[in-house]
Parts: structure tokens; sequence; C-alpha cells
């Protein structure tokens, strides 16, 4: 009795939404205006980022859009995506320094000189949008999912604020919204790449170091980037599945 | 007590007794059905019937994410309205670059141009916010320092923004 209860649910859920869908993209093609149905389907994409740190100058212009277009709070620093720049000694590659004022947000002010044997380079970071992702993992409640499409989301209706996403994500890409005390991170611009523009900080990054891909299409350009470049992903030992690729990443960068 | 002697109702007697243990069996039993259907009923209600489509989560999530209107309204928009502008762009060293990388986020501009116009950019501090030498970014990228360049004049006044490297 309850597996049909459970069965019976299921249906009818799956039925509510596909005419709900189905009747908006209705009232579009009846008023004349069929470009506008959400023709978006989930099983047809498979989103990936690449990010080439040699192209990055740490300009802070992805830091600034991202907040802008997600509403991130500017204060306390609480980021969706930031910018870190390292500083390599020769005689110490294993422990870099790492600066990151403001997550790079105004930019950043001349530190180090040249010509001492050392080297510095910025890293753009954030939610590395794993395809089995640790935070996904802990979630108590189901607030915390990888979508169909693989890009990980929090659902603020279910998020109970427990922190413990905040926690298992080994890239420190996850904050507490203080306005919502739930859990909050990059969502790929999720609202945009599924209306067909890609994520406001590719659309601003003045230099093309970073870079949207879907990678079930064969024409996107990402197919090229990962072949023409030396790639690699943040911490792959902790097997994260993480698609945010780096060309150019130096092995001192955690 | 008779010695070995038998109860005559006896076996009338353990009938009674087992029956009655048979009734405490019922209640527990009931109790537990009950229990059981209203869990499942308050269940019913308080999980919504898209919990689960497609992995331990509400797919309805999905649709609430989808609902917030963009603020960047994407190069695309920029071009239709000012074709003239974007061609210039594209012959430019500044052709890769978005216009709302500068002009900042102007999807409601987009919506309604009359409305909402851009505001003017402040110059030099846009233009050095890329150009400003720093020994982190890459050799290839043009750098200055802007205390032994242009001796205090407005970038745009020798560099055309949208296409550098031309006289504006």
């Amino acid at each position: 009795m309850t597996t049909d209860r459970r069965e019976f649910l299921a249906h009818a859920g799956k039925y509510l939404l596909l005419t709900g869908a189905a009747a908006v993209a209705f009232d579009k093609v009846m008023a004349g205006r069929p470009a506008e149905a959400d023709n978006y389907r989930t099983t047809d994409h498979w989103w990936a980022y690449a990010i080439d740190i040699e192209k990055c100058i740490g300009c802070g212009s992805c830091v600034r859009a991202c907040k802008a277009e997600n509403g991130v709070p500017l204060e306390p620093f609480y980021f969706r995506t930031w910018v870190e720049r390292y500083h390599v000694r020769p005689e110490d590659s294993l422990h870099p320094e790492v600066d990151s004022p403001n997550g790079g947000y105004d930019g950043f002010r001349e530190l180090y000189a040249a010509g001492d044997g050392s080297k510095s380079f910025f890293v753009p970071k954030m939610c590395n949008h794993c395809a089995d992702s640790p935070c996904e993992q802990v979630c108590p409640v189901g607030a915390t999912f990888r979508s169909p499409d693989g890009v990980v989301l929090v659902d603020k209706k279910y998020c109970l604020g427990c922190r413990y996403c905040i926690q298992a994500c080994p890239y420190g890409c996850r904050f507490l919204d203080p306005r919502t005390n739930t859990a909050d991170k990059c969502t790929l611009c999720y609202h945009r790449i599924t209306k067909g523009k890609t994520t406001a900080c590719v659309e601003v990054c003045p230099t093309g170091a970073r870079q949207l891909g879907d990678l079930k299409n064969p024409k996107d350009p990402i197919h090229a980037f990962l072949k023409d470049n030396k790639v690699q992903v943040l911490k792959p030992q902790m097997a994260t599945g993480a698609k945010l690729y780096y060309a150019g990443l130096d092995g001192s960068v955690r | 007590m008779a010695a070995g002697g038998v109860r005559p109702d006896h076996g009338a007697a353990s009938m009674r007794e087992s029956l009655r243990h048979r009734q405490h069996l019922f209640r527990v039993a009931a109790l537990f059905v009950t229990g059981l259907l209203l869990f499942v009923a308050v269940r019913a209600l308080l999980v919504p019937p898209d919990f689960g489509l497609y992995g331990h989560y509400r797919a309805g999530a999905l649709t609430d994410i989808r609902k917030t209107a963009p603020s960047f309204a994407g190069r695309s928009a920029c071009a239709d309205c000012h074709p003239d502008i974007s061609e210039a762009l594209a012959k430019g060293k500044h052709a890769r670059i978005g216009c709302e990388s500068c002009h900042g986020a102007l999807g409601r501009h987009a919506a309604d141009p009359e409305k909402l116009k851009p505001a003017m950019l402040e110059i030099p501090a846009l233009c050095l916010s890329c150009h400003t030498a720093n020994v982190a970014k890459p050799k290839k990228f043009p750098q200055i320092d802007p205390s032994d360049h242009g001796d205090g004049a407005r970038c745009t006044s020798c560099h055309a923004a949208h296409h550098p490297g031309d006289a504006p």
C-alpha cells in the first residue's frame, strides 16, 4: 500500500510539472512568440567551466559582476567567486603567499617586486560543480543537490542552515547567507544559462580567461580548450569529479 | 485443595485467559496500524509531490532558481541596437570584451532603453582597473604605470576606447 501511494505521488508530481511547463510554452506559442517558450531540457546539457590562469589579469570584474547579478552581500566578505593572488618564492614553492583583498573585488595593489626570482599570478576560484560533490552527500535534508545538467544548487526553501555542506566543501566555495541563514554558493548563473545566456562572470571577463562549457554539446569551444591545453582540476585526489578545469595551473595552488 | 484434583472449570478459564491476551495483542496491533497510517498520511502531506523526481531533492527548486531575472543583458542584446559600435569593437583589440564589462549591468536598459540610460564611465579609473602594471599580470598584457604615462591626460584623448591602437 505504501509503495502504491508513493508511486502514485511520483506520477502525480511528474504530470503536474509537465502540464505546468507545457502550459507556459502553449501560452507563448499562442501569443505569437514561440521563441520565448521554454525549450530548455536538463538532459541535453552537462555544464562545465574552464579557467585559463595565464590570461587572468586580476581586475576583479568577475567578482563585481557576480555580486551584482546574484545579489551576493557586499559585506561581510562573502563571495560566490573570488580571485586569489599567489606569490611563490623559488626556494619554497610548497608554501606560497596567498592574498585576496576583498576577494579581488577592487583589484590588486602591487605588493611584489619583479626580478627577485619569485613569481606571482592570479587564480580565480568558484564552485567546481563537482559530479560527485561532497556538499551534496552530507546534506541531511536534500536541500543541496546536483541538477540533471550537472550544476550544484541549493534549495533555499529546504535548507536548514546547519552549515554541514560549508564544512564539507574542500574548495571553500560555500557560505551562510546572513540574510536568510541558508547556505549560498555559485549557481553557475542557472537563471541565465537555462535561458541561453552565459554566466555573468564569463560575460564580463575582459581577457577571456573564463569560459562556460556544455560538455554534451560537441560544438562547444570547451572541447578545444580541454584538448589544446594541459588542464587540471583542484584537489584531484579528493575524487570530487570537479568540472572546473584550469589551464596553466601551478603546482603550488591549493 | 484436593490432592491431584483438577478444577472442573479449568479449561474454560484458560480459554478466557488466552482470549484476554489476544485482545491485548489486537490493541497493540491496532495502535501500531493507526500510527503507521498517521505517519503515511502526514508524510504525504508534508513531502512535496515533486520530491525525488530527479534525485533526493525537490524538483521544483530548479524552477524556483530559474525564476531570477538576469541583470546583465549580454553582448548580443547590445549589438541589436548599437550595430555601429559593435562593428567598431569587433575590429579592435577590445573585440573580446563584453559591453557590460565596462558599462556595467544593463539588463534594465535593454528591456526599456528610454527609461534607464547607462551612466557615464569613470575614466581613468576604469581603464586603470585593467591596465595598471602589476607583476602578477601576464607579461603579454599591455600595462602602464600611471605615474609615468600620459602626463595626466584623459586616456580617451589618445586611445579610442572601443578600438584602442587607433586615435579616437
